[in-house]
Parts: C-alpha cells; sequence; structure tokens
C-alpha cells in the first residue's frame, strides 16, 4: 500500500538528530510494548509481515505521533484483535478501569487466526526454481500499486536498475501478510544510479536496494 | 484530509500497555519474567558491543575478514550471534574509495543479533526519507564529511537482508588488543553514519 510508511526521498523532514545518552528503552512501558509486539505474531498465529502490514495501516497521525514502540503497541492490539485473542475494545475499556472509571469490559472475541502453509520459521526459503535474472541484468522495477501489503518502495518503481547480488529466496511479503501463502521467491540486490531515482541535479551516489522477482522484469 | 479515527481519546500509552499485559497474563498467554527476559535480553546482553566486537576481530584477524565478507551470517556465528533480524547477515567494507550506510526506508529493519534495537535517529521520518536522496548532506549534518572522491552507496534493507558497515580501521591503533579495539567501535560507524575515531 501507498502510506505515510513509504518514506524515502520525501522532503521536509528535517535534520536528523542523534541522541548519545539514548537508552534502549525511554520507558519501561516501551520494553513491555517491545516485547508483547514480538511476542503477538506468535501469539496470534501470523507473521512478521502482518505485523509490518498492521504499522503501516496506522491512521497516519497515530504513526506519527505515536512513536517507535506506541506503534508497536498499538499494532500488537490490532494483531490481537483481529485474530480472536482479544475482544475489539478490551485493552480500551481495561485502561480506563486502571484510571479509576468503571467500564464493562467486552468478553466475546471475533476474529480467528489465519489458516495457511507455513514451511519453515523465519522468511528465508530453498526454492527448486532458478533465479531469473542474473548479476549484471539490467530491469525495471514494475510500476506497480498494490492496495494491500509489499516491499517495493515508491522512489524506485518506473525506474531501471541493475542487478547486482541474487540472496537467499524468501516468503513473499504480499503473500504472506494476508495469510494467502508462502509464495517464496528469489531476491536481488538492485542498484540504482542517484540521476535515474532524482534526476540530473542529484547528488551523486548510488542506492542498492532488496526486491522480490516479481517486482522486476527484463529491459535492455 | 480523513478525519482522525479518535480525537485522541485514548488513555496513554504506559495505561494502555500496562491494561494489555493484565489481559494477556490473566489468559495465561504472557507472564512478567518471560517479558522482563526479552526485554533484559535487549537492554543488557544485545547490542553494538556484539558488532564492535566482530569488526574488531576482522581488523585483526585477516581470515576472519575474507570469512566475514564472503558470508557474513556464517561468521557472526562463530560468536554466537544470530537470532531475529539475523537471517542473513550480508557485510559491506568501507574504504578511502567507497562509503557504504544502511537504511530501512519502508521501517526500521536493523540488524539486532549485532547491533540490538535501532536508535530513535534510524527510525525517524528525517533519516529514512533523506538518506536515500541526499547520502552525503545527511551525512555532513551527522558529522561525517565525505571528500567528493569517495563514492557513496546507500543501502536500503528492504527485505530480509540485513546490512552491517566495517568500519575503516582509525590510524595510530597498531599494536592495540582486539578488546581494545572494540571499545573504540561505535553504533553509528557500523551504520555507516560516522567514522570510527582514533583513541584518545
Amino acid at each position: 500500500m501507498d502510506g505515510i510508511h513509504d518514506m524515502g526521498g520525501q522532503d521536509g523532514w528535517g535534520t536528523v538528530v542523534i541522541d548519545p545518552d539514548e537508552k534502549v528503552f525511554d520507558a519501561p512501558w516501551e520494553g513491555r510494548a517491545f516485547a508483547m509486539g514480538a511476542m503477538s505474531a506468535g501469539l496470534t498465529g501470523t507473521n512478521l509481515d502482518a505485523f509490518r502490514h498492521s504499522l503501516e495501516r496506522l491512521h497516519p497521525l497515530d504513526y506519527l505521533s505515536d512513536g517507535y514502540y506506541g506503534r508497536w503497541l498499538a499494532c500488537a492490539e490490532s494483531l490481537l484483535v483481529d485474530h480472536g485473542v482479544l475482544p475489539e475494545g478490551a485493552v480500551d475499556a481495561r485502561a480506563r478501569n486502571m484510571l479509576g472509571t468503571n467500564v464493562p469490559e467486552p468478553t466475546e472475541t471475533s476474529g480467528e487466526k489465519p489458516q495457511y502453509e507455513r514451511n519453515g520459521g523465519g522468511s528465508l526459503r530453498q526454492i527448486d526454481d532458478p533465479p531469473t535474472f542474473a548479476v549484471g541484468d539490467r530491469v525495471l522495477a514494475k510500476d506497480m500499486y498494490r492496495r494491500g501489503h509489499h516491499r517495493m518502495p515508491a522512489y524506485v518503481r518506473g525506474h531501471v536498475g541493475t542487478i547486482v547480488a541474487v540472496r537467499p529466496a524468501a516468503v513473499l511479503p504480499d503473500s504472506t501478510a494476508h495469510f494467502v501463502a508462502e509464495d517464496a521467491q528469489h531476491v536481488y540486490t538492485v542498484e540504482f544510479s542517484s540521476t535515474v531515482l532524482w534526476g540530473p541535479d542529484a547528488e551523486p551516489s548510488t542506492l542498492h536496494i532488496d526486491l522480490f522477482e516479481s517486482y522486476m522484469e527484463a529491459t535492455s | 484530509m480523513t478525519a482522525h479515527p479518535h480525537p485522541d481519546d485514548r488513555a496513554p500509552a504506559p495505561i494502555r500497555a500496562a491494561a494489555l499485559e493484565a489481559l494477556l497474563t490473566e489468559k495465561g498467554l504472557v507472564n512478567a519474567g518471560g517479558l522482563d527476559g526479552l526485554i533484559n535480553r535487549f537492554v543488557n546482553d544485545v547490542g553494538p558491543m556484539n558488532g564492535a566486537k566482530v569488526v574488531a576481530r576482522a581488523w585483526t584477524d585477516p581470515d576472519y575478514k575474507e570469512r566475514l565478507l564472503a558470508d557474513g551470517t556464517a561468521a557472526v556465528g562463530e560468536f554466537g550471534f544470530s537470532g531475529p533480524q539475523g537471517e542473513h547477515i550480508v557485510v559491506v567494507e568501507n574504504s578511502d574509495q567507497q562509503h557504504n550506510v544502511v537504511v530501512c526506508t519502508l521501517c526500521s529493519c536493523y540488524p539486532w543479533p549485532l547491533l540490538g534495537l535501532p536508535p530513535s535517529w534510524y527510525k525517524d521520518p528525517a533519516y529514512r526519507s533523506r538518506i536515500v536522496r541526499e547520502p552525503r548532506a545527511v551525512l555532513a549534518e551527522m558529522g561525517l564529511k565525505l571528500d567528493d572522491g569517495v563514492s557513496v552507496t546507500v543501502w536500503d534493507s528492504s527485505a530480509e537482508n540485513r546490512y552491517f558497515i566495517l568500519p575503516q580501521r582509525p590510524a595510530g591503533t597498531e599494536g592495540m588488543t582486539e578488546e581494545d579495539l572494540a571499545s573504540l567501535v561505535t553504533r553509528e560507524s557500523m551504520v555507516g553514519v560516522a567514522a570510527v575515531g582514533a583513541p584518545t
């Protein structure tokens, strides 16, 4: 999907600031949110790609204002509700009760754990089909617009690059995030020139990005 | 703009986190000790000190460096570094001619087994948006000024490969032990936004 998460190349975000004294977690709740977020895919029978897709589907204002672990907390809750572990509204009701109001807590869950075949842990897979592309091949990043989850940033779409590495095959996030199948594919590192991506006046640099086989087509 | 779904009437995040933990604990799905263990692992045991050991070994052991650049996952595994967000580690070397820097524009993918959880600057929109488009300007703002003759490559971690930078060994460190060298290596140098400074 095209959303707030796809930030590559945007202007207007200002200066990068390093805080040399930053702690791993600024507050105890951030650690709890991290741990529950990390466990949420396992608790719901979902997966990392579904977790990433739930991040993308946060309202853009929440995505920006919640901060990193606020996003993890919201996504943990949404996966747990969407897949039948917690009733909708349960976290909100419990939080209000913890703050001293007295509201009924919902008890009926809806949604269910997804049913689809996983062929192992993690995301990397061995596949029988040989890679379509080889190092040195010129490829076009497809000008694709998908409503669901995918890992093709807008800033490379429609541009021509060169394969510089063939990486291990991996489950296709577009399919696993929606519990369709694994659809494992070859993954490639593709090189793009900054002037191809950003125009003739761009700073001289090179981009290397990892793209799934179905995101590209051969070109001359 | 679409109306905001909840004109922020949510309870504060610390309360919502406590509420979520209470509900999951009542269902027997999590327990405080299990959450503490995961948190402590990333606060105390997994962090940039892991990556620094790898860098110091590569600086002092040419055979190790060769293995590291050829198969990062296996070479960092020699230290026991593996786990989530480390399924396939690719190590790229910085030099006088070639500078490499890592980002994840779509989220915040990062080599957890080597560097721990990502710092705020890596997750912030400013870094994710700009480093792919104007890396020299961003690096200069962050304190790393590159000569015009140095080529810059930005690695956008958009799949499950995790990129780790082998920074240049600073001058004046001849004869230092691996342990002392590791103490010089910063998180920022292993993402490619800083050089490793000479010992003071």
